[in-house]
């Protein structure tokens, strides 16, 4: 089951190791990465794989929330299904 | 693969423009609930709805919480009360209201329809009494849902209960008047009324329904506004085509929550409705879709036909991205529900007879209108006529939803809080349609009616 992770939000040196170390603890491996400066702001989007997650999807969200919240910026997670139906048929 | 601009695109339409489900209504039969001790059945119904229906909110917070996407609101229809209660010897149905009730709040939903009567043809004993006991059962309860079918293309319009509901809607205005007459914004007057409409308060599960099951509601009014911004002053063929490609997007993420939702709580999916629904929210208002389309003020010249592209091009769009499409799948105009049509009824522009237009071309009909309090029955009743006469003969579903507020008049405000909103009084006609109404007797079926 894929996941996938945006964060927006001011561009500062250590976003994307953070964001590496905090899914790794959960043991959620990543399979995509792209990241852009978009109209200044820092945007990346991740796949996730959440199958062998040692955590529910309710705490690792959670988590990266509390991570944002600590870096400010907007981290969410959200099934990949979800981006599937409203932009591929 | 995903594109990074798509996953942005979704999310911008979650955080700014209001994309969200607006309800996942579990329909759920009370057939086996019929019991001639009123004690009996009422807790046969409480039992059936808060088992079958115990886990709908968890599951719907956790599919939230998953996809990223609202769901506002958890509901409930179930069987037209008045044919559950007709087998007890109660002389009037409110404790079934009661039951109803608790069972909502034992389940913890938003709403449950299902308080209901279909006469569309005649009453029977227990229709009228169903009837009767509204302005009580609305006002004793807050989570209960009310509807009565008084008209339908094949069978014509029963004016001896289109008379009848003057008054309930009177009364229920009466009794819940301290709460600006909360009671009426959850009673709805049907026409066509379909068996399978997630949306409240006209919601109830069908007789030609299964067991039970999951059906879906679907909205984006901000979403359809946002991306017509982007075709600024083109032709109108290309606004109809930006309206479906979007209603294609918000349709097939409400396919996914309804699968999803019939997996986890192992019901069948039913239907998705592919009705664009307003919140009072800035941003999120079905007025303000047709005012991008060039007109200054909803209600103006134009409206009727701005409003029939629009509601076209939803089912269009929303038609391949789902399996089953169902309900009233039409762009919905509740005045107090949608911040665009407040403020254009408030301007003058807005007017019930300009609304009772728009209802030929789209969703539902008068819906959560003010008027003066002092409107009598018969004007009540004579509205509800009208827009029965509406959905009779253009085969569609039409409705009413006023709230007649005593001591309200036209220019006074009323405040119903949360998602009903608010609105202005709205002027009705003076003059009396009371001869008319008090004929009373039927409104044979129109001669389309005859197809076989």
């Amino acid at each position: 089951m894929n996941a996938i992770v945006t964060v927006v939000g001011q561009d500062r040196v250590g976003i994307i190791a953070a964001i590496c170390v905090r899914l790794s603890s959960f043991n959620i491996n990543i399979l995509d990465i792209s990241q852009t400066i978009l109209e200044g702001n820092f945007t990346m989007v991740m796949a996730v794989d959440i199958r062998e997650a040692n955590a529910s999807f309710r705490e690792v969200q959670e988590s990266l929330n509390e991570l944002g919240r600590d870096m400010g910026l907007s981290i969410r997670i959200q099934r990949e299904e979800i981006f599937d139906a409203m932009h591929n048929i | 693969m995903l594109n990074r601009k798509d996953i942005l695109s979704t999310i911008e339409m979650i955080d700014q423009q209001h994309l969200d489900i607006r309800t996942i209504t579990m329909g759920i039969s009370l057939y086996d609930c019929c019991d001639g001790s009123v004690k009996r059945a009422c807790d046969k119904i409480t039992d059936k709805i808060s088992h079958y229906a115990e886990k709908l909110v968890s599951t719907g917070e956790a599919i939230e919480i998953e996809y990223g996407i609202p769901i506002v609101n958890k509901r409930i229809s179930v069987s037209p009360i008045a044919v559950i209660a007709a087998a007890s010897d109660s002389p009037d149905y409110v404790p079934f209201a009661a039951a109803l009730d608790k069972a909502a709040k034992n389940c913890g939903v938003n709403f449950i329809g299902g308080f209901s009567a279909l006469v569309q043809k005649g009453m029977t004993k227990a229709d009228e009494k169903l009837i009767r006991s509204i302005p009580e059962a609305l006002a004793s309860t807050d989570l209960v849902c009310a509807s009565v079918n008084v008209g339908s293309t094949k069978a014509g319009i029963n004016m001896d209960a289109v008379a009848l509901m003057g008054q309930i809607v009177k009364e229920t205005a009466a009794l819940t008047k301290d709460r600006d007459g909360l009671g009426c914004a959850k009673l709805v007057v049907f026409c066509n009324a379909v068996e399978d409409n997630p949306f409240m308060a006209g919601a109830f599960h069908g007789t030609g329904e299964a067991e039970r099951v999951i059906n879906v509601g679907v909205s984006g009014p901000g979403v359809v506004h946002h991306a017509l911004q982007a075709v600024k002053g083109a032709p109108l063929d290309v606004v109809a085509e930006t309206v479906k490609k979007t209603a294609f997007r918000v349709t097939r993420m409400g396919q996914l929550v309804a699968m999803e939702a019939s997996r986890r709580l192992d019901t069948p999916f039913g239907i998705v409705d592919l009705s664009l629904a307003p919140t009072p929210a800035v941003g999120d208002s079905v007025a303000r879709i047709l005012e991008e389309m060039g007109l200054e003020v909803c209600g103006t010249h134009g409206t009727t036909a701005a409003l029939a592209l629009l509601n076209d091009a939803v089912k269009k769009g929303g038609i391949m991205a789902s399996s089953s499409v169902g309900g009233l799948s039409g762009a919905f105009i509740p005045v107090s529900e949608d911040e665009g049509m407040i403020a254009a009824a408030v301007q003058g522009t807005l007017t019930i007879d300009k609304l009772e237009a728009l209802t030929c071309v789209c969703s539902v009909g008068l819906d959560m209108i003010a008027v003066p309090g002092n409107t009598p029955a018969e004007t009540v009743a004579a509205i509800i006529a009208d827009e029965a006469a509406i959905g009779m003969v253009n085969s569609k579903t039409t409705a009413v939803r006023l709230l007649p507020v005593p001591g309200k008049k036209v220019g006074d405000r009323i405040e119903l809080g949360g998602l009903l909103g608010s609105a202005p009084v709205m002027p009705v006609h003076a003059e009396s349609s009371s001869d008319f109404v008090l004929r009373g007797g039927h409104i044979p079926a129109p001669v389309h009616s005859l197809r076989n």
